[in-house]
């Protein structure tokens, strides 16, 4: 019960991070391992969540927030790194800081073969593009990675991406939504 | 010469007297057009991102209620971004103003063909996404009448201005991002947003 409960209040964690940093535009195309952190920010008055209809308008969306003194978070699933690449060379051009919270398909347990191309280039493509990658794969250290990369993204003019991992989020089991449909 | 309007005057007639606005340029031509009404420090030009440039706009107008911004970008542009159009009209920035300088082609690469030559209708495309003030502009009368929408700065807008596809020549500005961000952030923000 006790380990449950930890695992339920890290998006807490990770929202009270966002806050104290006084991050202000929260971009998103949601993922369910970010349902709870989204919720949290569209519940607080001091953040402006923005959906997306593709991750790349977050990235462009976040240096408009930065050239009007604004603090961003992208939040996302690795999937969506993909449709960012050509964006991220802007931020990379013009030093803009970037946070980009990455929920890990394709990864630990994953039972979607389309997934899996995307979730393992991840890592790589970004790096490619110059990006920052830090990884988290359990509770325990997500929220001082979180806390170390939204400070390295916000210190040094530099997109960051943290890869939170399916092992900590668990793997989306679809058998079982083949036999009955809840939360 | 067509009769159609001509790409630098509109730029330049929307930019005149700009005061404090904000201005972000799609890449290409947009950007060449707002450097040759001059150079200035609240523009912002993109030298890449393409698709991007109205989700620049968006952020800058989240982030600053109380000016007005102005996105221009061409037609290429403005369809390699075709979901921001969904995403901005659900904000419902009243301080933002796109305005495609439609030229039906791809000037940078050689002059081809974009869709809007084929029939694609931008500024419907805009309304039914729902941005709330949505116009189609191809006389001088229609850029006064787009410049007064523009600074009464009364919902979101989105232009349509249909443009003679006449190549000249290309007037650049600073090319370094970080320059180019960091004068934006001085003179909007002051000295201490190097600090921030």
């Amino acid at each position: 019960m006790k380990k449950k409960k930890a695992e339920s209040a890290w998006p807490d964690e990770l929202h009270a991070l966002l806050a104290d940093a006084g991050v202000r535009q929260v971009a998103i195309v949601p993922d369910a391992g970010h349902a709870r952190l989204i919720k949290l920010c569209e519940k607080d008055q001091t953040m402006r969540v923005v959906r997306l209809t593709s991750e790349q308008e977050g990235v462009a969306l976040l240096a408009g927030a930065w050239l009007g003194g604004d603090k961003g978070v992208l939040l996302m699933q690795s999937s969506g790194v993909g449709n960012c690449i050509n964006m991220l060379a802007m931020s990379i051009a013009c030093q803009f800081p970037l946070l980009m919270l990455v929920t890990m398909r394709g990864d630990h347990g994953e039972f979607n073969p389309a997934q899996v191309p995307m979730g393992n280039a991840t890592q790589a493509v970004l790096e490619a593009m110059g990006v920052l990658v830090k990884r988290a794969d359990s509770v325990a250290e997500l929220p001082e990675m979180a806390s170390g990369a939204l400070r390295l993204a916000f210190n040094t003019f530099r997109p960051v991406a943290l890869l939170i991992g399916q092992r900590l989020l668990g793997a989306k089991d679809f058998r079982k939504l083949t036999k009955s449909v809840s939360e | 010469m067509s009769n159609k309007l001509r790409r630098r005057e509109v730029v330049e007639t929307l930019l005149a007297g700009r005061g404090d606005a904000l201005v972000v340029a799609g890449l290409g031509a947009p950007s060449w057009d707002i450097t040759h009404a001059g150079d200035h420090a609240l523009n912002f030009p993109l030298w890449g991102a393409m698709g991007g440039a109205a989700m620049v706009g968006l952020g800058l107008a989240l982030a600053q209620p109380k000016k007005r911004v102005l996105v221009i970008t061409g037609d290429g542009e403005m369809l390699m971004g075709l979901g921001s159009l969904a995403t901005i009209a659900v904000q419902r920035p009243r301080n933002l103003a796109i305005v495609v300088l439609d030229n039906e082609r791809y000037g940078e690469t050689g002059m081809q063909e974009t869709h809007t030559a084929n029939g694609v209708d931008l500024a419907g495309m805009a309304r039914a996404a729902g941005i709330a003030q949505t116009l189609r502009v191809n006389t001088p009368a229609g850029v006064s009448r787009l410049k007064r929408l523009i600074y009464a700065g009364k919902g979101a807008l989105f232009a349509q201005v249909k443009v003679d596809a006449e190549k000249l020549p290309l007037v650049l500005p600073p090319r370094d991002g970080a320059l180019l961000k960091n004068r934006f952030r001085a003179a909007l923000l002051g000295p201490d947003a190097a600090h921030q």
